[in-house]
């Protein structure tokens, strides 16, 4: 059992990320996430395990610093909020495009434009069919817990490494800000050079004499060259889609009625459905944990028994879409949201899934 | 009563004909030729080969690397 | 008395100037005559003398020398627009011992780099920065550059540039200079032998500060020509650059050793 902790969100990233070796983190402050460049800060990492903090001067330069850490092989990560994610998004297809592991915070806050600096899950689109530029996905993971947010930053790096690809972590404010109990996982030792070296033989080290020169691009002016390149990341995406999907499914096996959400709002529609059940209404949530890939197939397999699924999110309606697709029609899907930073409570969403899905 | 003659060996395939060497050689050994390259670009070449020192004053203002410079010391000719 | 002929001369053993190795064999995609070559070939040469071939690693811009990655035998990086010194710092932090340099062109390093370029400077990072300024954009056909002189046509400006509409030229250099975290800052040509010369002591000196760690960005600005883009032969471009660029934009040192000399 490891070191229990009260913390924040945000602080549970960047001690997480102090023990899981990470190498590098290059972010800007932005509301409502500063407390991971903060606690950061404060925790002097350069101390405990040599760990470089860097308060760059923009997002746009965060996310190119590292690209190029990421193109040596070492651990690196930034976080922002959804206007800082923006500017971030060129930076991320070029990551994507260049085939580097890497790990981005986006604590979602309302938007758009300079919105609000209250939560909101708006930038599902933006995280899950490319906020950037080209055919690339990043692996995108939706903590519910801040216990979420501790073990996501270890795993979010192994997928990142596993397929060479950036990978999204994507909380909201109200994971970002809130405090919970929290087990903090073991440290694991940042990699030596050596070890980085053996581990990504494509990484640019240094050129010694028994290799060629190694190049970390995304550009290919031939057509047939870059089409190859593209075909070679849709099959990677494709093992990502068939064998990385995650999600929790609560009550799901007798129920009639379903709840599909992330993030906080799962953690929302959970109190909704103890409401329900306790008034005999057969209710599940199936809480989708990785956005991308998404959890079609487990959703299609509980069409057997379901009859009526509401999507919840702070959004005007963005992952509803893939639900939608998932579902194909055979079942009547609805939506629920708010928007602007503004939340629902559980009684609100249990009233909508009464109106619209029971139809009360 | 020269000391030491050069030569250039010019990659005539990589050049471009750009003519910065030609400006660059102080004793004018240097001339664009009449033919050109697979790339249709006029090479240069050693017009006058005996005044080339060797001073590596082309080769190394040449953007394209294109020239190797060779030089060796004379025995100086007595002046009668 | 005998007559020399030309394979008396041309023996292994007479060589004094052959191409670096650490340029590869590729034909440069270069206009004839255009100063990234020879900047090129300095930056190489300079990392073969002092030994750095396997612990370098460069970033190339974009810009027309966006293939540099094909011309230099060294592991190197692909940069977005601008961000070269974002990627440097990424490496240089997570890689002290490592030489990293960045190689811009004007409109990567003056225009949409502008932050990077003066953040760079200003956390005085151990780098090297090789600026190539032709007072054009090159790769996309010839436009405006914050570089263009007052009056200089351009596909963007081709009336002239005129600075009540379009801003001053922005000499880069200078500004970084004023910055505490520039340690080396010069402009250099590469169009004759003497600028070649002087240019190369001065990129020899901005790898050995960094070598050295001697606390803060090497800065190497390198007028270059754009016969292309300024629609002039080669040789030509280069007088007029003599003429009208380095009058505004004059060469020689003016950070030495972490102070100003001129």
């Amino acid at each position: 059992m490891g070191e229990l902790r009260l913390m924040k969100g945000n602080e549970a990233i960047g001690e997480a990320a102090i023990r899981a070796g990470v190498d590098a983190y290059f972010g800007y402050p932005i509301t409502p996430q500063s407390e991971v460049i903060e606690y950061l800060m404060a925790e002097k990492p350069h101390e405990r395990t040599g760990m470089v903090v860097l308060q760059a001067e923009s997002e746009v330069a965060s996310i190119n610093m590292v690209y190029g850490a990421a193109a040596t092989g070492k651990k690196v990560m930034t976080s922002s909020s959804s206007p800082g994610v923006s500017l971030m998004m060129e930076g991320v297809s070029y990551i994507a495009g260049a085939e580097l592991p890497c790990v981005l915070v986006n604590v979602v806050r309302g938007g758009p434009g300079l919105g609000t600096i209250q939560p909101s899950q708006a930038d599902y689109f933006q995280a899950t069919k490319g906020g950037g530029h080209g055919d690339y996905r990043m692996i995108v993971l939706a903590p519910a817990s801040v216990q979420e947010m501790s073990d996501f930053i270890k795993l979010a790096f192994e997928l990142a490494f596993r397929y060479r690809n950036p990978a999204m972590i994507l909380s909201d404010g109200v994971i970002g800000q809130m405090m919970e109990k929290v087990v903090l996982f073991d440290p694991i030792p940042r990699w030596t050079e050596e070890e980085i070296i053996k581990m990504s033989p494509w990484a640019t080290t240094g050129k010694p004499l028994n290799r060629e020169r190694n190049i970390i691009t995304s550009l290919d002016l031939q057509p047939h060259v870059q089409e190859q390149r593209n075909i070679r990341l849709q099959n990677k995406y494709a093992t990502i889609q068939e064998k990385e999907v995650r999600c929790e499914k609560i009550a799901c096996d007798d129920a009639e009625y379903l709840i599909v959400a992330y993030g906080s709002s799962a953690r929302i529609a959970q109190k909704a459905l103890d409401i329900a059940r306790a008034q005999g209404i057969r209710l599940g949530l199936l809480r989708a944990i990785t956005l991308w890939p998404f959890p079609t197939k487990q959703i299609r397999e509980l069409l057997g028994h379901v009859k009526g699924i509401l999507t919840v999110e702070l959004s005007s309606g963005q992952m509803v879409e893939d639900v939608r697709l998932a579902v194909e029609g055979r079942v009547n899907v609805e939506f629920y949201g708010r928007m602007g930073g503004m939340i629902y409570t559980p009684e609100e969403i249990l009233g909508v899934l009464k109106a619209k899905i029971i139809g009360e | 009563m020269a000391k030491v003659r050069g030569a250039i060996v010019i990659d005539i395939e990589k050049c471009k004909g750009c003519e910065v060497c030609i400006e660059a050689c102080p004793t004018e050994v240097i001339g664009l030729a009449s033919q050109v390259n697979s790339k249709g670009y006029r090479y240069t070449y050693m017009k006058n080969p005996e005044a080339c020192t060797g001073c590596t004053n082309c080769a190394i203002v040449c953007p394209d690397g294109v020239i190797t410079v060779y030089r060796m010391k004379v025995e100086s000719e007595t002046v009668k | 008395m005998a007559e020399i002929r030309l394979e008396d001369i041309i023996r292994p053993e007479n060589l004094v100037y052959k191409k670096t190795p650490l340029m590869t064999d590729n034909i440069l995609s270069y206009c004839p005559g255009c100063g990234h070559g020879t900047a090129h070939r300095l930056i190489m040469e300079v990392v073969e003398e002092l030994g750095f071939q396997e612990k370098t690693i460069g970033i190339c811009p974009v810009g027309c020398s966006v293939l540099a990655y094909d011309f230099m035998n060294i592991d190197m990086q692909q940069a977005a627009h601008g961000r070269a010194p974002a990627l440097a710092t990424g490496i240089k932090r997570t890689w002290p011992g490592r030489i990293v340099f960045t190689y811009q062109g004007d409109g990567d390093l003056a225009a949409i780099g502008t932050a990077e370029t003066i953040h760079v400077c200003n956390r005085g990072e151990n780098l090297t920065m090789i600026f190539i300024n032709n007072g054009i954009y090159g790769m996309t056909g010839g436009q405006m550059a914050p570089t263009t002189l007052e009056g200089m046509k351009s596909s963007t400006s081709p009336y002239g540039r005129d600075v009540h509409m379009m801003g001053y030229p922005l000499k880069m250099t200078e500004v970084v200079a004023t910055l505490p975290g520039t340690y080396f800052v010069t402009r250099q040509a590469v169009h004759t032998p003497a600028a070649v010369r002087k240019a190369k002591k001065a990129i020899r000196i901005a790898f050995e500060n960094q070598r050295d760690n001697k606390g803060g960005v090497s800065f190497v600005e390198i007028v270059s020509n754009c016969n292309s883009g300024w629609k002039m032969r080669p040789v030509d471009a280069n007088h007029w650059m003599e003429q009208n660029m380095f009058p505004f934009f004059p060469l020689g040192d003016m950070k030495v050793d972490g102070k100003i000399v001129k």
